[in-house]
């Protein structure tokens, strides 16, 4: 769980925060925003008020601009997730290809439905829209990591692989 | 004719070596040594190159715009954030061949007299993000970026900047606000980007194809470029083939083959999966009007429908659709239209940004309904409500988010009404896994 | 500028915004204005209401604009043409946006404090339809708490963003913010946090709707049996230059004056707005000329100046035809009703 006390990155991720920062005109640091969020749900794995808290104060900004920003998009998990977040695309192209049953039998293998976490905190399902592979469909993607031409077969064995 | 994808399988092509090995780079050792920025948008104008993001507005015009007080820095921003259901060819042409954009950006913001230019990719595609890092930093190391670029004093930063999960930052001005690290809402314009731009800079926001083609045009000349393809529709285009086809993928393409050509040659999309018939086609990505086979074909004056901006919109959008971003999604006879319309209901209701009323209530509205007639609670006035919704949203918002929903919902009340009717008035048929409406002697119709 | 705007042409300063415009000739062209408000940088070209038709562009080039126009936020040019009330296109994508606008809203009218100074209310009389077309639920949100001055009601927001603005431009922290996005978007502090700075309380004041009301005034009275007076005080925070809302003697409620379009051009602080609610605390001015923010005045929705046509259209389409087998044995005889 996140601690208010131990929120800090380590010192790679710090020096990276600040080469990042850097990228920006002067005073326009607000714009490591969305990166620097992506480095903090790597490090914590989700999005909680205390981790944008930290943000807000490593980009001199207003906390309430971080809250606004992270719940826009949707990458940003804003409840605690399981170590393997499972991200299926259930637009139309996907579903074409037969991405419904591949995804019902995803859920029924896990026993959750979308946007649960298996009770021993491996894996979350997220259903989200069109990830840009409509033609390696069906498509999820686990954190940097995309699934494609998914079928029954290779859901079990991914799962399994993961489960180790 | 390949431009952008003649040596994507060569193994090693994202490393800076290999892709120099076979002509990577020389675009910018020519743009730089030996033409000024002003010639390099004179080729770019010459060649007619339209934007490959969807709106298809002229590339050399757009640069033309820009404007260039003393003492503002311009920017020039690659729209990487890929999301329109049925197109992937950006993350293609970026996993497996970096350099290809890289190069473009350096000569394109040669161009434009950007210092400093960034790509702003999906966050989804995480992965790509690190595999353009990793080939930025291979021409920082070649003195390909930074200061004095080949000796010839001019200096380029690139970066590359992560989106968040927002398909509306592929809107010019909401991914702007995105960099600047707000909310992905869209601005109103006028002011338009390139008067008041990033940070309220003069700003070019150019499509990953777009800014790739640059290379060739420079290396080649403009006149080269617009002698493929047809009348406005110049050059190569890569299309995005999905759905029920044999050899989905992404191809690129001289423009001006015939559709039927690309959906049924081997050397394109190899025809329809085995078994199956075409049904309907949704050809520019999930925003342009879907089209019946007999219409994607042909056009309704029984012309050969080609792969060309002007004729896949030949008829308007009673008869015609849209070229769009090049998501050709194609669907067989087992394709519910109303399943299909509902998805892309979905997806627009989800990715509204909210801030104007037609999009933000009118996409959750639709979706509503949508879903309702899918699940066989629809009734019969349902479709007309629909349609008005839609007519509604249409030109009425900020953004054009409002027509991208707007449109496919119309298109596919327009085409498959029969459809939509038979999901209402046969609900405990319609509901069945795997039902599907088939119309009478249709040529889909086994 | 001559810029003409319903067959009316005058002469405006360069800058100047259709909407200006048209407020400058007066109110029966001004377009409604639910997002706009003047005193706010950045706002407006978001609820869509004051779209306008722009007939011919300008004298040099006198070609039609492709789309409506958010009147709020298009200069003008010399010698622009321009469609409002006039234009049919208009009023039927106005008709649109109101139900767009009424569609996730709960229409909770007759518990609402703002009942009576709504722009959503006046926006949905003058230009909505009477009828819903939805069968859909109605989008709800979980209440989130502001502390002890601002009652939130997000069910009611139309997103107009004006919050935002005031609390970004005129006070020195801002805790609240539009999270989410779509149809989902809220405004809410995220963390359950009260607004609380000197000059929170104007946000009450720039909300168009009744999703941010004055806590202190909560169900004390419906606007239109209250008396707004003008009044000023001594103030260290702020102009001190506020109204005054009487119920008979008491001062049931302080707000910042408002002009003719609803707008408060003088922020005013907390401690006018909250704490001082004695009539010694004030100096009296008189009476406020009733403004279209107030329907204290009876012609509010000008009973006097609808056409006889109106209500009989309304009443013939509202009109059900009562179940003639109803029991009637309860009413008196025919007869001596005469």
């Amino acid at each position: 769980m996140v601690n208010t006390q131990t929120i800090q990155f380590p010192a790679d991720t710090l020096e990276l925060v600040h080469k990042i920062i850097k990228r920006y005109p002067e005073g326009k640091q607000k714009s490591a925003l969305l990166p620097i969020l992506h480095l903090a749900q790597a490090e914590w794995r989700w999005c909680s008020p205390e981790v944008m808290d930290y943000v807000a104060g490593l980009l001199n900004i207003k906390p309430v601009e971080v809250y606004e920003v992270a719940t826009f998009y949707t990458m940003f998990h804003l409840e605690p997730v399981g170590e393997h977040v499972i991200e299926y695309c259930r637009t139309g192209p996907c579903c074409l290809m037969g991405g419904v049953d591949v995804y019902d039998h995803l859920k029924k293998k896990l026993g959750i439905e979308t946007g649960e976490t298996t009770p021993d905190g491996k894996f979350t399902v997220k259903e989200v829209e069109c990830l840009a592979a409509c033609g390696w469909g069906p498509v999820f993607q686990i954190r940097e990591k995309y699934y494609m031409n998914l079928t029954n077969e290779k859901v079990d064995e991914i799962i399994e692989e993961l489960s180790k | 004719m390949k431009i952008l994808t003649e040596h994507i399988n060569v193994p090693g092509i994202e490393t800076i070596d290999v892709f120099r090995k076979h002509g990577g780079y020389s675009a910018v050792e020519k743009a730089l040594k030996k033409m000024t920025p002003d010639e390099v948008t004179e080729e770019v104008k010459k060649s007619g190159l339209r934007g490959r993001g969807g709106a298809g507005f002229p590339v050399g015009m757009k640069w033309s715009f820009l404007a260039k007080p003393e003492g503002v820095p311009r920017y020039l921003v690659c729209n990487a954030d890929e999301s329109e259901p049925g197109t992937f060819k950006d993350h293609y042409l970026m996993w497996k061949s970096p350099h290809t954009l890289i190069e473009g950006m350096i000569v394109s913001s040669y161009a434009l007299g950007a210092n400093t230019s960034y790509i702003y990719v999906r966050g989804e595609l995480m992965y790509v993000v690190n595999i353009l890092e990793k080939a930025i930093q291979e021409c920082y190391d070649k003195g390909l970026l930074g200061k004095n670029i080949l000796g010839s004093g001019y200096d380029l930063d690139l970066f590359v900047q992560p989106g968040g999960g927002a398909y509306i930052c592929g809107e010019e001005t909401a991914l702007l606000e995105s960099l600047e690290g707000k909310r992905g809402n869209p601005r109103n314009k006028p002011p338009f980007p390139a008067v008041k731009g990033l940070w309220q800079s003069p700003t070019v926001v150019n499509n990953v194809e777009s800014i790739a083609a640059t290379s060739w045009i420079v290396n080649n000349g403009g006149e080269e470029y617009a002698k493929i393809g047809i009348g406005r529709s110049t050059g190569t285009k890569l299309i995005s083939a999905s759905g029920h086809l044999r050899k989905p993928g992404v191809y690129e393409i001289p423009l001006g083959i015939t559709v039927e050509d690309f959906i049924y040659a081997d050397e394109w999309c190899g025809g329809i999966r085995e078994g199956h018939k075409l049904k309907a086609v949704v050809a520019g990505g999930s925003s342009v009007p879907i089209l019946p086979a007999e219409l994607i074909l042909k056009t309704a004056n029984g012309e050969n429908r080609l792969m060309t901006y002007e004729s896949l919109s030949d008829g308007g959008f009673a008869t015609g659709t849209m070229l769009g971003s090049g998501g050709f999604v194609v669907m067989d006879e087992t394709t519910c239209i109303v399943h299909n319309t509902l998805t892309f209901g979905q997806f627009y209701h989800h990715e509204s940004c909210g801030q104007c009323s037609p999009c933000r209530e009118g996409t959750g509205w639709m979706d509503k309904v949508l879903h309702r007639i899918e699940h066989g609670k629809g009734r019969e006035e349902d479709i007309d409500l629909l349609v008005d919704v839609a007519k509604k949203i249409e030109g009425n918002t900020i953004c054009p988010l409002g027509d991208a929903a707007a449109w496919p919902v119309a298109a596919a009340i327009r085409h498959f009404r029969d459809e939509f009717e038979w999901h209402i008035r046969h609900p405990e048929k319609a509901t069945q896994k795997g039902a599907v409406f088939m119309r009478e002697g249709a040529s889909w119709t086994k | 500028m001559k810029v003409t705007i319903d067959n009316i042409t005058i002469e405006v300063e360069p800058g100047t915004t259709i909407m200006q415009a048209a407020r400058q000739i007066g109110p029966e062209v001004a377009p409604p204005a639910m997002c706009y408000y003047e005193p706010l940088k950045a706002s407006g070209g978001k609820c869509r209401g004051c779209l306008v038709k722009v007939t011919a562009g300008s004298e040099k080039d006198p070609r039609p604009m492709p789309k409506l126009v958010p009147s709020c936020i298009t200069q003008v040019q010399e010698g622009m043409i321009v469609e409002n009330t006039i234009n049919e296109q208009v009023l039927e994508t106005r008709k649109g946006i109101v139900e767009f606008l009424l569609l996730n809203h709960p229409l909770d009218c007759p518990i609402c404090d703002q009942a009576g100074e709504c722009h959503l209310q006046d926006f949905s009389f003058e230009h909505g339809v009477s009828k819903t077309r939805t069968v859909e639920e109605r989008n709800t949100f979980e209440q989130v708490d502001l502390g002890d001055h601002i009652q939130l009601h997000m069910n009611r927001c139309i997103l107009c963003y004006r919050c935002v603005y005031t609390a970004d431009q005129i006070t020195d922290g801002r805790v609240h913010g539009v999270m989410h996005r779509g149809d989902h978007a809220e405004i809410s502090t995220y963390i359950e946090k009260a607004i609380d700075n000197d000059f929170s309380g104007n946000i009450i004041d720039v909300c168009p709707v009744g999703a941010l009301t004055d806590k202190t005034y909560r169900f004390k009275n419906r606007v239109w049996f209250t008396k707004p007076v003008e009044a000023h005080c001594d103030c260290d925070k702020c102009s001190g230059n506020v109204t005054l809302w009487y119920r008979g003697e008491e001062v049931i409620r302080v707000t910042g004056r408002k002009n003719e379009w609803g707008e408060v051009k003088e922020f005013i602080c907390n401690t006018c707005r909250f704490d001082r609610k004695k009539t010694s605390d004030w100096t009296i001015e008189g009476p406020s000329k009733v403004s279209r923010a107030s329907v204290i005045s009876a012609n509010k929705y000008g009973a006097n100046t609808i056409k006889p046509a109106f209500p009989i259209k309304q009443a013939a389409e509202q009109y059900k035809k009562i179940d003639d087998n109803r029991d009637r044995s309860f009413l008196a005889p025919q007869k001596q009703l005469n």
